[in-house]
């Protein structure tokens, strides 16, 4: 392999740690959801999100080259070191956040890793196509969700208007595209996010009006995860996440 | 299956039902069945589900701190499962004409049992071992042989389940192999892990036969085939074996193999524990309990939100079939 562009291992980072923080998010709802049906259906979409950050921190490993593999990536970075979106380590909430944070990433999802099926990448590419299939369904999931509580009960309509309200402002970022990702976009390797937007954003207002929600405008959209600064959540999470491994280091599991 | 002919009356009609047990028939839902058959066919099958699902908050208490992203994802699957087999199992004993919401108010409302193990704490990594090696693997000699029990849903939905008990199993006993064999502390952890649940796991087949109340009835009409105690005695011959592979001492300085029987005897069980716990005194009980009631609370206003949407869509079906035709990427509704 020739030697890779500098920037594609922060990008696969961006790509990977968005599913990793909110799959870890996901899982926590584990034998604690509304239904028995959705504790499945839950558990079912943080298995595919943590195994969507696996192949893609696998990947970042080989590429980095210097022998950190993906449990190295996961389990000994700091939280400076992550580069998620903020939207993903907020909070898991009630389950009226999780499900319209589930619809918002999801839909940047199906449309990101939609973009990277076309990557010159192949190895990313073939990441990608498994990707989109699973992501496809946590939106088709999540999609059916808010529409159920924006027009069930005037409590789950508040609550949903709630959370909708709550994460609006953490939705931009997904769209903010990182300046050091130019030229693996010129190469078509990475994804222009700022182009998915538009379809984005059709998309959910189509759900929204199906819900009977709206969505707030006039909103300073915070930003700083993609670039390593994040909410205090984070280092909270990655404590639990980490603990064992870090007590433990070098062993094998 | 074979129909049953009209018989005159209710004795008539037990002993042709007793003779279809004696046949080795299968039993099915428009079967006619004794009364005591269909209620100790209920109690036994909801408790099972029942189990299965807080057979999730014990596991689940440690996905998110799992040391590697692969054991994450098998545990995460394997929790999964579980409320899959709760699922099934539950839609199994709906066949019996009960309703499953009001199995799980029975358990809500602590009148309905589930397996005990579920109230002893999960406390270290090495337990994710433990219990996919001892918890998983007992359940899979009970469950071997319910799989023949006599009600065709209920055998038929342990032949299915049985399957991923068993690779729970291999996943747990991999976990405990591979801890150890690794460093001098992971080596301890699981050590320390099966001096926990080595009794209560041979706890889980119940009582000594002669202490056991159900078990003559639920033999008799082919719903357990084997004991209490025989089926005990098969688990520890087989893990006693799993134990000494990797290397891990069993926690019972009276442990020892009897040449004329070829089976393991072990020390006496502490039963007075096991009845605490089944009393509602184990370390685990109320916690457990008040997870599942907490997410039954919390968890209100979203049913609720998902029976009134239903309502509407049903009032207004011409919308609905609207809405299905905007070919908006969510308009296939298929459901999860
Ligand atoms: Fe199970
Ligand atoms: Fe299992």
């Amino acid at each position: 392999m020739s030697s890779p562009h500098p920037a594609l291992v922060p990008a696969l980072l961006r790509i990977a740690d968005d599913r990793l923080i909110l799959g870890h998010r996901t899982s926590e709802w584990c034998g604690h959801a509304p239904i028995l049906e959705e504790d499945i259906a839950l558990a079912n979409i943080a298995l595919d999100l943590i195994g969507q950050a696996n192949l893609v921190l696998q990947y970042a490993g080989t590429v980095e080259g210097a022998g950190r593999d993906e449990d190295t990536l996961a389990f000994f970075r700091e939280a400076i070191e992550f580069r998620n979106a903020l939207l993903c380590e907020l909070p898991k909430g009630d389950f009226g956040v999780t499900i319209v944070r589930h619809f918002f990433h999801g839909l940047y999802s199906v449309l990101q890793w939609d973009a990277l099926t076309r990557s010159t990448d192949q190895t990313l590419s073939g990441i990608a196509a498994k990707a989109l299939k699973e992501s496809r369904y946590h939106v088709r999931h999540a999609g059916e969700w808010v529409i159920r509580l924006g027009d069930g009960t005037e409590e789950s309509h508040r609550r949903a208007q709630e959370a909708v309200d709550a994460l609006w402002p953490y939705t931009g970022e997904l769209f903010m595209q990182p300046a050091d990702e130019a030229e693996l976009v010129g190469a078509g390797v990475a994804t222009d996010v700022s182009l998915l937007e538009p379809s984005w954003r059709t998309q959910v207002d189509e759900v929204m009006r199906r819900a009977t929600l709206r969505v707030p405008d006039g909103v300073w959209m915070q930003r700083g995860g993609r670039d390593g600064r994040h909410t205090e959540h984070l280092g909270h999470l990655l404590a639990e996440m980490q603990i064992v491994a870090r007590s433990h280091p070098g062993a094998q599991w | 299956m074979t129909t049953m002919p009209p018989v005159a009356d209710d004795s008539a009609r037990l002993a042709a039902f007793e003779a279809r047990i004696a046949a080795d028939e299968s039993i099915e839902p428009k079967d006619w069945m004794p009364e005591r058959y269909r209620a100790q066919l209920i109690r036994m099958m909801s408790q099972h589900a029942h189990s299965e699902v807080v057979g999730m908050l014990p596991e689940g208490n440690w996905i998110t701190r799992a040391p590697s992203l692969r054991r994450k994802m098998i545990l995460l699957a394997k929790v999964q499962d579980e409320g899959g087999h709760g699922l099934y199992i539950y839609c199994g004993t709906e066949t019996l004409g009960v309703d499953r919401h009001d199995l799980v108010q029975q358990l809500l409302d602590g009148k309905a049992k589930y397996s005990s193990i579920f109230n002893y704490p999960t406390l270290s990594w090495a337990d994710m071992g433990a219990i996919g090696w001892l918890v998983d693997g007992a359940a899979i000699v009970n469950q071997t042989m319910l799989a023949k029990a006599s009600y065709g849903p209920y055998a038929r939905a342990m032949v299915r389940i049985c399957k991923e008990e068993n690779f729970h199993k291999k996943q747990g006993y991999e976990i405990m192999a591979t801890l150890a064999r690794g460093t001098s502390a992971q080596k301890a952890m699981a050590q320390e892990s099966l001096n926990r649940w080595w009794w209560p796991s041979l706890m889980m087949f119940g009582p000594h036969d002669k202490d056991s109340s159900n078990s003559d009835e639920l033999m008799r009409w082919g719903i357990k085939r084997k004991s209490n105690d025989e089926l005990r005695q098969r688990f520890i011959n087989l893990t006693v074996a799993q134990v000494q592979a990797i290397d891990l001492t069993v926690p019972d300085p009276d442990l020892r193999f009897d040449e004329a029987t070829g089976n393991w005897l072990t020390g006496p069980i502490d039963w007075d524990e096991f009845w605490r716990v089944v009393k509602g005194n184990g370390p685990c009980n109320s916690e457990r309990l008040g997870a599942r009631r907490n997410a039954h609370a919390e968890g209100r206003w979203v049913r609720e939100a998902a029976v009134a949407f239903a309502e509407k869509q049903q009032r207004d079906n011409r919308e609905a079939t609207e809405k299905q035709q905007m070919g908006t990427p969510l308009g296939d509704g298929a459901s999860a």
